[in-house]
């Protein structure tokens, strides 16, 4: 039973100094993130009970992916995680190509681990943007978007849109980089580890920041694995598990890079861990772009990799002995794209993200589910908030770094 | 006209006396200045739309020069800009947003979803917000642009110069 229909069964014969007080939360409030509704009883300041209600951003992507073909669909998935719709393609693009049993090119590849990974510093710094300002810090908001914006635009030169770019394809990506956006991306990495040391010092010795983000929502390994953590949450736990280490995809076998994990599971060490991470993602790109060099010329997209505009239904017409008619010409449906299902998961800046699709040989998926990191996080959100302040409540969404449309769906 | 006589236009409908610190004006030119200069829009988002409306607020594009603030309750706004898709279950929250912000009010529908329904026909999403609040400007694209979002405003900033009596009762 959810703790709204509860509150009447409570309050019968009580006097009011007795009954907790209950809050709602949201969806329209600013520090949810979205549209997230939070529901909450209180004992004066201190957080008994927090009942998240989510569905207000329920768009039925998944139903609508299954009347779109295979590469329509991506155009779905970047309104899934808006903040880094790189990453979602990546995601859909893997799960389809191992339906299709498609090789992909070695510099589509690395373009894809490029740009996933400038998703993830996107991510990343509209979370600490938004994060510090839910905390109380504006100037870090500002600073993040500044250093957002110049990727934005970098993204835009690639593929033309800032942040629905359905760049990545089933079978590769859609166009080539111009050389401009290579030295651009050198430019942006060589500049942006000193940006992140602005960020640093802005708020690593900020005592408002380390009061309000030291001790707050401690989760254990062992909690962080019942809750169904994944991604920096999990890390900052202590757990070493990043699916781009232990599955890799893409062009992540080739890179070296480092797996940060925290040590006590505060909202200080999620913090700490997504600020390596941003380093990390620096460093893979800057790995990317001088192997980019050794594939100069090569096609992005594989050969066999399907249209854009795939046919509904294909029909053949097969010729089948018939006992009185002699021969009986027999329409019959033609596999389009072989049947059967795939999964791919990819590190998303969220947390793991995972694609399963099964196809029935038509044009179109037969069922599509997405895994996506948020719904599992808001789950979450009940267990880490008991017994903090409500103050903290901000605090805590913002750590788990969720997005509703990732959640929703 | 007395006043035309002794007085010099310096500006459309703005009239000057000569020599006196002295502006001659109608009421509605002087109330539309005020509210087209101070437009304070919710910050309120919904999807994909709300981050390129934070991006447009924020440093780079900078809202703030055009002395439009972002205000969290919706007490003091008096711009609503819908940004994303709005689903049923959504719907009625976004009313009674709109309901509880004071007269005069202002909607700019954002976004593709916000302006028909965009990509998402489907059960869930309501196929355009003018199904349930009055829309004063429509902004497509998936979604817009920054400086798109920027030209709708002062667009709407001429929407309400135009305005006239709304100052003492509504339409």
């Amino acid at each position: 039973m959810s703790l709204v229909l509860e509150v009447n069964k409570k309050q019968k014969g009580k006097d009011s100094w007795e009954e907790p007080f209950y809050l709602n939360m949201g969806p329209q409030h600013p520090s949810t993130h979205g549209v997230l509704r939070l529901f909450l009883e209180l004992e004066g300041e201190t957080i008994v009970n927090c009942d998240p209600i989510i569905g207000y951003l329920h768009r039925g992507i998944e139903k609508l992916a299954e009347n779109l073909n295979y590469n329509q669909t991506i155009v779905l998935s970047d309104r899934l995680d808006y903040i880094s719709s790189a990453a979602n393609n990546v995601a859909f693009a893997l799960a389809f190509e191992k339906l299709f049993k498609l090789e992909v090119p070695r510099r589509a590849k690395l373009i894809r681990t490029i740009v996933s990974e400038m998703a993830r510093i996107c991510s990343h710094l509209l979370w600490l943007a938004t994060h510090a300002l839910d905390i109380g810090a504006m100037t870090v908001f500002l600073y993040c978007f500044r250093d957002r914006e110049w990727l934005l635009n970098i993204y835009e030169r690639i593929c033309g849109a800032r942040l629905t770019h359905t760049y990545v394809r089933v079978g590769g990506v859609r166009r080539d980089f111009e050389p401009e956006v290579i030295e651009e991306l050198y430019r942006f990495v060589e500049e942006f580890p000193k940006r992140i040391t602005d960020y640093e010092t802005l708020i690593d010795t900020n005592r408002i920041w380390l009061k309000r983000t030291k001790n707050i929502a401690v989760v254990s390994a062992e909690e962080a694995f019942n809750l169904g953590l994944t991604g920096p949450c999990l890390r900052g736990s202590g757990v070493s598990y990043d699916v781009r280490k232990f599955r890799p995809y893409d062009a992540y076998s080739e890179v070296e890079f480092e797996v940060p994990v925290g040590q006590n599971g505060d909202t200080y060490d999620r913090y700490k861990v997504r600020m390596i991470e941003l380093r990390q993602s620096n460093w893979i790109i800057k790995q990317c772009l001088d192997k980019l060099s050794e594939t100069e010329g090569e096609l992005v997209l594989a050969e066999n990799s399907p249209d854009l505009l795939m046919p509904e239904k294909v029909r053949e017409v097969s010729a089948q002995p018939h006992p009185k008619l002699g021969v009986m010409f027999k329409p019959k449906e033609k596999e389009i794209v072989p049947v059967g299902e795939a999964f791919a998961s990819i590190e998303s800046p969220k947390g793991e993200l995972s694609v399963y699709v099964v196809s029935d040989g038509s044009s179109r998926p037969w069922r599509l589910r997405i895994r996506t990191p948020s719904f599992v996080h808001i789950s979450a959100i009940p267990h880490m908030t008991k017994g903090h302040m409500i103050a903290d409540l901000v605090a805590i969404i913002g750590t788990l770094d969720i997005v509703l449309g990732d959640s929703d769906r | 006209m007395g006043v035309e006589k002794s007085t010099i236009e310096i500006a459309p409908g703005v009239r000057q006396v000569p020599g006196a610190p002295v502006v001659v004006t109608t009421i509605d030119k002087v109330i539309n200045w005020a509210r087209a200069g101070s437009l304070w829009p919710l910050t309120f988002g919904l999807a994909c739309c709300a981050i390129e409306m934070m991006a447009t607020g924020a440093s780079h594009y900078d809202l703030d020069r055009y002395g439009i603030i972002f205000r969290a309750t919706p007490r003091q706004a008096d711009l609503l800009i819908v940004a994303g898709t709005v689903t049923k279950k959504m719907a009625p929250i976004v009313r009674r947003v709109y309901d509880q912000m004071p007269e005069p009010k202002y909607v700019i529908a954002m976004g593709s979803c916000a302006c028909s329904g965009g990509i998402f026909k489907t059960y869930a999403v309501a196929q355009g917000v003018d199904q349930f609040l009055p829309v004063d400007l429509y902004l497509p694209g998936c979604p817009p642009r920054p400086e798109a979002l920027i030209y709708a405003l002062l667009q709407l900033q001429e929407k309400i110069k135009k305005e006239t009596k709304r100052w003492g009762y509504w339409r």
